[in-house]
């Protein structure tokens, strides 16, 4: 119960430095990763609160508590906060930003105040998006389709979409630094296929940054022309055509699915290995199938369009291609799921939010190829099940992965233990508080209950009521870790260099690390994990 | 300073303390010029893509579009940023060899020339606002297919307004590096920020090379569709 006190004499990150300026003016990769670890869980908790008032207008079935104007509203800030401002970013800029530096034995990224620059146009796009909040509000959903968002919509898309066409270079400026990092400031003897699987999957999603971003960009540039001067680009009546803005809006917002969930993949292959204590299985194939996912993932946008008047010769080739991003994602589930055969499992929090991570993965995976499929998805088009598929991917994966991740690394990043057991309490309530929210929908969404509306028949009542009840239990899942991972920056146990007894150079640094993370650069003499059943009483 | 921060002393000023050598912080930079010209390329795609769609669906209207683009006048802006693409490569040539002056001098002309086409392209754009070409609602114009004309010029002014924004970022940092080439702060040990320029510069030129068929030659003569 004493303060920070320094391991030794030397200098770390954390107290190289006090007061505002040595943050706000950082070029140290790890001190901006924190930077965007404060913003990002501000603009969670934000986009959470959204989440809230949605389920809570649903417990009844009459729109009592909003009426569809609000709600509309609530939804369309809900997605936004949380993929745009939150989800995107998230483990790259903070895990990514932190890890792969050290990872691979550099510095720092090859281009530190590009670093920095990153979080300042986070920070804009996010003072947009606030303002837009603030004012009022906006309503065309998170997929701004026209030309309800060009023409019709009176709230404040403007302001949201500029906030989200700054925030894109932010997301750029990262996958740029992650790409040329890694590819030229790798140390001595840390040949390619050595690298950490966290950092493959880093370069696969960072090849989706740089590739996918700037066409959101032009389509929300194209929306703002055409809402501001009426030139006419998604207006039917002048010639246009509104269908062309969902090609280009979907080209990037599907890619964005898999950098959401990319990075998160890279954080389950880091932590199945070290709690196992094996070897990874198919390491080869667990770096390929990133890169795989990569470019499949930019082939698949027009699954989203099966109903929007595209041809169904189109539609069938888009179906086709979407079944074959399954390949790589199984690829990865059942190499992790071989990585455990045998192992000496340990069941630290990181690995139970692996756990959750690979159910929950398989089970929204799974329900996607319902959806990729022409016929049936005619059916669930813009239900409930869409909801649910998605929040599999982006909540029981993404966000698992993020947590696991932030709790393996904790040490690493904070020079601190977290309380295990209440890690563990909360990592099980997150468990269940997410099966309870969005299995429900599944059901839901089946029997055709419809997305975005904020009244519904009496009979979907009951499976609305457990969701919601599931969500006050979720939202206890994320409050609990913020509380201790905070009290323990100060009152947490000091951590070692490798509290784990895991491989890779992040553990061969002090915790937390030096301002320059190695006082020469390393040299890698050997494959990647290299773990053994022996080590297993390490932990 | 610890231990740890030695290391970064000892470098020489020119180098970043992140990178180990002069050559590894060239090629790191050259890279992300590359990678942060693919992005561009995907920006400019997006707009490429959908003045294709339009313009198979309204052939005629473009053409018709098309035709009352100034072609004498687009023409010798593609010849003038041609010309200052070659100042532009003799300025990376001139850092590589360390000549102080003649640096100084290439980009001085590689700027003026970017001038000289941003200038011209103001008359251009003039003219469109005299002649009522400018999209919105003063858009006036006579002919069978005034509403899909008009999608021709949004085209026009997205397309080329975009292409001029990337001008004027180019004659901003062209500024910069003038002030520090003048000041002799490239040499031939380190030139890799020239050279990076020269890529965007570059770059922006064949943006341009691509725009200018499409918006002003494509159907120039005979407009109507095949």
């Amino acid at each position: 119960m004493s303060g920070r006190q320094p391991v030794d004499n030397r200098t770390d990150y954390l107290n190289d430095g006090y007061g505002i300026k040595s943050w706000l003016l950082t070029k140290d990769h790890k001190r901006i990763a924190l930077l965007y670890l404060a913003s990002i869980t501000l603009f969670f908790a934000l986009g959470g609160l959204f989440a809230v008032f949605i389920r809570l207008e649903l417990v009844t079935p009459a729109g009592d508590l909003m009426g569809s104007d609000s709600y509309n509203k609530m939804f369309t800030m809900h997605g936004v906060m949380m993929i745009f401002f939150f989800l995107i970013p998230s483990i790259p800029a903070v895990l990514g930003n932190f890890l792969i530096p050290l990872m691979i034995g550099a510095r720092d990224l090859a281009f530190p105040r590009i670093n920095l620059l990153s979080w300042y146009i986070y920070t804009i796009g996010g003072l947009f998006a606030l303002y837009a909040m603030a004012a009022g509000g906006v309503d065309t959903g998170w997929t701004f389709y026209t030309p309800y968002s060009s023409t019709y919509s009176n709230t404040h898309v403007i302001a949201t979409a500029v906030g989200i066409f700054i925030l894109g270079f932010s997301s750029i400026l990262t996958g740029l630094n992650f790409i040329v990092t890694i590819h030229k400031m790798r140390a001595p003897g840390l040949t390619w296929f050595r690298m950490p699987l966290f950092v493959w999957a880093h370069y696969a999603t960072s090849v989706i940054q740089i590739l996918g971003t700037p066409v959101v960009a032009i389509a929300i540039v194209l929306v703002g022309l055409e809402r501001l001067f009426h030139i006419g680009i998604f207006d039917p009546k002048l010639g246009g055509d509104p269908v062309l803005f969902q090609h280009l809006f979907w080209f990037y917002s599907h890619p964005a699915v898999y950098i959401m969930i990319l990075p998160s993949m890279g954080v389950i292959s880091e932590l199945v290995t070290c709690f196992s204590r094996k070897k990874i299985f198919g390491y080869g194939f667990i770096a390929m199938s990133s890169l795989a996912i990569a470019v499949l993932g930019f082939l698949v946008w027009g699954h989203h369009m099966f109903v929007s008047s595209q041809s169904v010769y189109a539609g069938m080739i888009f179906s086709v291609l979407s079944y074959m991003v399954a390949i790589p994602s199984a690829i990865k589930v059942f190499n992790w799921t071989a990585t455990l055969y045998k192992g000496s499992i340990v069941y630290q929090t990181p690995m139970l939010y692996a756990f959750g991570f690979i159910g929950l993965f398989t089970i929204g995976g799974l329900t996607g190829l319902f959806l990729a499929n022409l016929g049936v998805d005619v059916h669930l088009h813009d239900t409930y099940f869409v909801v649910a598929h998605f929040h599999y991917i982006m909540v029981g994966g993404a966000i698992m992965g993020y947590l696991g991740g932030i709790h393996y690394w904790w040490p690493k990043i904070s020079g601190r233990l977290y309380p295990e057991g209440w890690a563990r309490f909360s990592a099980l309530i997150l468990f269940v508080g997410f099966n309870l929210t969005f299995f429900p929908q599944f059901l839901l969404g089946y029997m055709g209950m419809p997305r975005r509306y904020h009244a519904y028949p009496e009979e979907f009542q009951v499976l609305n009521v457990m969701s919601s009840a599931g969500a006050s239990i979720l939202a206890a899942g994320y409050v609990i870790p913020l509380i201790y991972l905070i009290w323990s920056m100060r009152y947490g146990k000091l951590a070692p260099a490798n509290p784990w007894g895991a491989t890779g150079l992040e553990w061969q640094v002090p915790s937390p690390p030096p301002t320059h993370n190695f006082a020469e650069a390393p040299e890698v003499t050997e494959e990647p994990y290299v773990y053994s059943h022996e080590e297993a009483q390490v932990v | 300073m610890s231990d740890y921060t030695i290391a970064a002393i000892e470098h020489p000023a020119e180098l970043q303390h992140q990178f180990e050598d002069i050559g590894q912080q060239l090629d790191a930079s050259t890279l992300g010029m590359w990678v942060f010209l693919l992005t561009e390329i995907m920006f400019f795609g997006g707009l490429f893509c959908a003045y294709a769609v339009y313009r198979s669906a309204y052939p005629e209207a473009f053409a018709e579009g098309s035709r009352h683009l100034h072609m004498v006048l687009g023409g010798v802006n593609t010849v003038v940023l041609i010309v200052s693409s070659l100042t532009m490569a003799l300025a990376v040539r001139a850092a590589q060899l360390g000549k102080r002056i003649a640096t100084t001098n290439y980009l001085v002309a590689t700027l003026g020339l970017g001038l000289v086409f941003l200038v011209i392209k103001f008359f251009e754009y003039r003219h469109k606002f005299i002649e009522h070409h400018v999209p919105g609602p003063n858009f006036i114009f006579d002919g069978p297919h005034a509403q899909q004309t008009q999608m021709f010029f949004s085209f026009y002014f997205a397309m080329t307004g975009m292409h001029a924004l990337h001008m004027v970022v180019g004659a901003g940092l062209l500024v910069y590096f003038i002030i520090k080439a003048y000041k002799g702060r490239y040499n031939a040990r380190y030139y890799g920020p020239v050279e990076v320029m020269g890529l965007y510069w570059h770059f922006v030129d064949i943006v341009w090379i691509f725009l200018f068929p499409l918006l002003y030659l494509i159907g120039y003569h005979h407009g109507l569709a095949p």
